[in-house]
């Protein structure tokens, strides 16, 4: 029945479009103008649709800004994401001057000049001096933005300090583990070949750097204002480390290593704390509600940001960031891996 | 003897030229024709087609996206019990449609379709040449392409789905089927239709080449080219020496699929089970990839462009201004597309400082562009401005190409990229600048130039309709989209309600949905008006528009040859509109200069 119902409607629309279309045509016949020639009629009309339009559209724009950014992102929980949203702001405010004039100036001439029967446009082919006034113009601002960006980039880039607290982070569909590199600060080697439902990460167990190493799953804690490098690695697809409060992302490969560092430089404590995350919470928690969820409270999050499969969209891992103190009596909790396995053969 | 030989050679000329017009069957005149504007009205009712398909696809995600969870009856009916149970789309189908959506708008509809329609049409038309250098090739090119969009719907006819591992189908996601359902057979018509694919672009590409080289008429010199044409030709080139690296790309994963070689695989554990291979490579695949994958976005936007730069111009009845300076950016943006496809892979585990390398060319191809949107803001200035509707699309395509080229400047900055690479940022970006900006343009073309395809009139009413529903839900869609993507939403996400993070950013999913929606209806109308304009709309004149190029002056007939006598002669560039001293606002290239009259823009 609602088959039949969706082919009638379907049918009635098209029939419904063709008579509009008729009519246009019989009305143009009946003024004896041709149907497709635009008149200076048309044209003037159009003319105040694009000014209209213009004015819609910039209206449109600031209420997205007012009603949007208040959902954006806190602050920048590690220390380059605070220089890199500078830098953003920087970006924005030419992007927008650019775009307003723009856009401003392509939608307003297209109004002001409509056509008049008798008129005739000014032609004007070219002009060598204001070509080159916007080519160099925009190099000019490219640089800029290029040379700033590009000293960021080097600076995030550079290989982590020597006592930046090591990590890995494996991933795998559809999960993340995660593996400290325990009091020698230096991982074990670890082989896919060797990995079994128990050893998930294939560590070599005759690797003695790796018998300090500490598995974690579902949630990691990482300590305030240290470095913390993370050796990136995935077992079967491609997937994607993305940590969005701290501004920061790098794909995980299968076959090598890949690396990102940064320094937290706000705790999960202070950051539930902030107005601005206590109002967005406050948001979230209000569509929970009408779902009948469970409120939430803020956290950090690790997301997987590379298609790796059906449940990409559920690839999450929370992060914690605790005052060093609270981070060393967290990890004081854990045991080593090799530790559980042998207690686990031992029973 | 001789004269009986003559006699007989007449008799056959007779005889043959008869045939070509009166007895040419069916089959050779719609079917497997070799004349190019019946190739082109293939492409592009082809295109219409796919595009409409494509739409489809997308409007049945973003339902998902908006209201997860909730019963679509639409849902069901379109996808059956299989893949809709209920009425809730499948995540599997999910990634099946976005890969597939992907898919066939970035190659059938604006690649094969937008370059087929137009190249075909206008290089003969706009140079003057009867036909395109190789006829039997050209449609070989045509049914290549109608075969490889066939393979790529035939997806959805398998067991397992089509491919869905995002159109980019990075391996090992692709290339192994223990990953998804998606990597199984369907990932198998994907490379099978993608191969056939590139191989009709080549075909296509390489004659549209020649021909522009070969076959322009008398005075037709390469200054005096129509904007469009200079567009084709650089996007052919692009596409003849970009999609071969597609095509390596896609024959090894075929063979690390199908016999057992590691070019993109290494020490790899899944489904239970290590794998044998080791030493490949997925980054190789990515390089390959977007060898061809950035050149494509420009062999997408440039014939858009070009095909807006002669509707501007004779539309505001003003020259382009500064005609060499366009064709100068077309080359540098064609030059510069080469050297800027890292800028994919800023953050994928290449080398970072190579990717300082490509943040350098990758912001200085903002230059060409930025100066082709001056230029089209600079002809509309003090122009006599008469709104067609492919006007009203080609001054479209201005607005969202300046809004999508902007934000590319912060995906192009690497540190910036960092945050929003592989976000909603990106999907906003490139549906803008490229997506919308070319389907724009294809639009435009498609009014402007319907009289030459089909003889008639597009309706002008719901041209209007078609225009303002279609521009102002593509600014409803992608303009809110940017900020999820700032908010760190990834893309190819099945729903963003499995945590918390992203539970306040719903409305905007469902903005974005509503206008979506409102966006698919006004193609509604546009499909209406296509096909009832072909067969009921009003006869054209010879030269509706008041143009200058060569295309107006053949006979409104599907000549074949296009002109019956002799070929034009050009004598001027084509923007003489509004010359002063002249009689008409327009001075056709066919048109001798006067005495003292200085060609190509002079005064």
């Amino acid at each position: 029945m609602i088959k039949f119902l969706v082919y009638v409607a379907i049918i009635l629309t098209i029939v419904a479009i063709g008579y509009l279309a008729r009519v246009f045509e019989l009305a143009s016949k009946l003024k004896g103008t041709k149907p497709h020639e635009v008149s200076d009629k048309d044209n003037k009309f159009m003319s105040k649709v694009i000014l209209t339009w213009l004015i819609v559209f910039f209206t449109f724009v600031i209420w997205n800004l007012k009603k949007f950014v208040p959902l954006m992102l806190p602050e920048a929980a590690s220390e380059h994401g605070v220089e890199m949203d500078w830098l953003y702001n920087f970006n924005w405010a030419i992007i927008f001057f650019v775009f307003t004039i723009t856009q401003a100036l392509l939608f307003f001439f297209a109004y002001k000049y409509y056509g008049r029967k008798g008129n005739v446009a000014t032609y004007f082919p070219h002009n060598n001096k204001i070509e080159m006034i916007w080519t160099v113009i925009p190099a000019i601002v490219l640089s800029v933005i290029i040379i700033l960006g590009l000293k960021q980039w080097n600076k995030i880039t550079a290989p982590a300090s020597d006592d930046a607290i090591v990590i890995q982070l494996y991933a795998k569909q559809f999960d993340w583990t995660a593996r400290y590199a325990g009091k020698d600060n230096q991982l074990g080697e670890s082989n896919y070949k060797l990995i079994t439902d128990v050893n998930a990460l294939g560590m070599d167990s005759a690797d003695s750097k790796g018998f300090d190493d500490i598995i974690v799953k579902n949630e990691i804690h990482i300590p305030l204002n240290k470095e913390i490098s993370f050796k990136l690695n995935s077992r079967d697809v491609i997937h994607s480390a993305y940590f969005p409060h701290f501004r920061s992302q790098m794909n995980c490969v299968p076959g090598m290593t890949t690396v990102i560092h940064f320094k937290p430089i706000i705790t999960t404590a202070q950051m539930r704390e902030k107005p601005e995350v206590k109002r967005q919470m406050a948001g979230i928690n209000a569509r929970r509600a009408e779902r009948g969820d469970k409120p939430a409270e803020f956290d950090y999050i690790l997301l997987c940001n590379k298609i790796c499969g059906n449940s990409h969209y559920n690839m999450q891992m929370t992060v914690v960031v605790d005052t060093e103190e609270d981070y060393k009596k967290w990890l004081a909790s854990k045991k080593p891996f090799f530790d559980k396995s042998i207690e686990v053969a031992s029973k | 003897m001789s004269m009986n030989n003559h006699d007989q050679h007449a008799q056959a000329h007779n005889l043959h030229e008869e045939h070509h017009d009166h007895e040419e069957s069916f089959v050779s005149k719609y079917i497997f024709s070799m004349d190019h504007k019946t190739i082109s009205r293939q492409f592009l009712i082809t295109a219409v087609i796919m595009a409409f398909l494509a739409m489809m696809m997308s409007v049945l995600f973003r339902l998902q996206l908006a209201w997860p969870g909730e019963k679509f009856a639409i849902i069901n009916f379109i996808l059956g019990d299989k893949w809709g149970k209920d009425g809730i789309l499948d995540p599997g189908m999910y990634m099946a449609l976005v890969t597939i959506h992907g898919t066939i708008m970035v190659f059938m509809v604006l690649t094969g379709g937008l370059s087929g329609t137009f190249s075909n049409l206008l290089i003969p038309y706009q140079i003057g040449a009867r036909d395109m250098a190789s006829g039997f090739l050209n449609m070989l090119s045509y049914w290549f392409f109608f075969l490889s969009s066939v393979i790529m719907m035939a997806g959805f006819f398998v067991e397992t789905g089509p491919a869905s591992g995002g159109w980019t189908v990075y391996p090992p996601l692709s290339a192994l089927p223990q990953a998804m359902d998606g990597s199984k057979l369907g990932m198998t018509l994907w490379l099978v239709s993608m191969s056939l694919f590139i191989i009709s672009s080549l075909l296509g590409g390489l004659n549209y080449i020649v021909t522009v080289l070969n076959l322009r008429t008398k005075g037709m010199s390469m200054t005096r080219l129509p904007l469009t044409i200079w567009a084709f030709f650089i996007t052919a080139i692009l596409g003849v020496l970009s999609f071969p690296v597609l095509f390596s790309a896609a024959l090894l994963l075929i063979f690390d699929r199908s016999f057992g070689t590691s070019f993109y695989l290494s020490d790899i554990y899944i489904g239970g089970q290590a794998l044998e291979q080791t030493g490949g490579s997925p980054i190789l695949y990515l390089h390959l990839f977007w060898f061809l994958g950035h050149p494509e976005v420009y062999i997408i936007i440039l014939p858009a462009l070009g095909l807006t730069s002669e509707i501007i111009s004779v539309n505001a009845r003003k020259p382009i201004f500064g005609y060499r300076a366009m064709i100068g950016s077309i080359i540098a943006i064609g030059f510069l597309s080469f050297i800027v496809w890292a800028h994919h892979m800023y953050i994928t585990g290449m080398n970072p400082f190579l990717g300082s390398v490509f943040v350098f060319t990758t912001l200085l191809i903002a230059i060409p562009s930025a100066v082709k949107a001056f230029n089209y803001i600079t002809t509309l200035w003090k122009g006599n401005i008469r709104f067609t509707p492919a006007m009203l699309f080609a001054i479209g395509l201005v607005s969202t190409f300046i809004s999508g080229g902007l934000t590319g400047i912060i995906l192009a900055d690497s540190t910036l990229d960092i945050h929003v690479h592989d976000t909603y940022f990106v999907v906003a970006h490139f549906h803008i600048v490229m997506g919308v900006s070319a389907i724009l343009g294809m639009l435009a073309g498609v009014y402007h130039w319907f009289p030459k395809l089909f003889l008639r009139h597009m309706n002008k009413k719901l041209g209007y309709i078609h225009f303002w529903g279609t521009f102002i839900s593509a600014y409803g869609v992608f303009f809110p989209m940017h900020f999820l993507g700032l908010a760190g939403v990834p893309r190819r996400y099945y729903n963003n309600t499995a945590f918390p993070m992203f539970d306040n950013l719903v409305d905007i999913n469902v903005l974005i949905t509503i206008f979506a929606i409102l966006g698919a209806l006004s193609q509604v109308v546009f499909l209406f008006n296509f096909f009832y304009s072909m067969f009921r709309g009003p006869k054209s004149e010879q030269n509706p528009w008041g143009s200058n190029t060569l295309e107006w002056t053949t006979p409104m007939a599907n000549t074949h040859g296009n002109w019956p006598g002799a070929l034009p002669t050009v004598y001027r560039w084509p923007y003489d509109y509004s010359k002063p001293g002249k009689e008409k606002d327009f001075v056709p290239q066919t048109v001798p200069l006067v005495d003292g009259e200085t060609d190509g823009g002079g005064h």
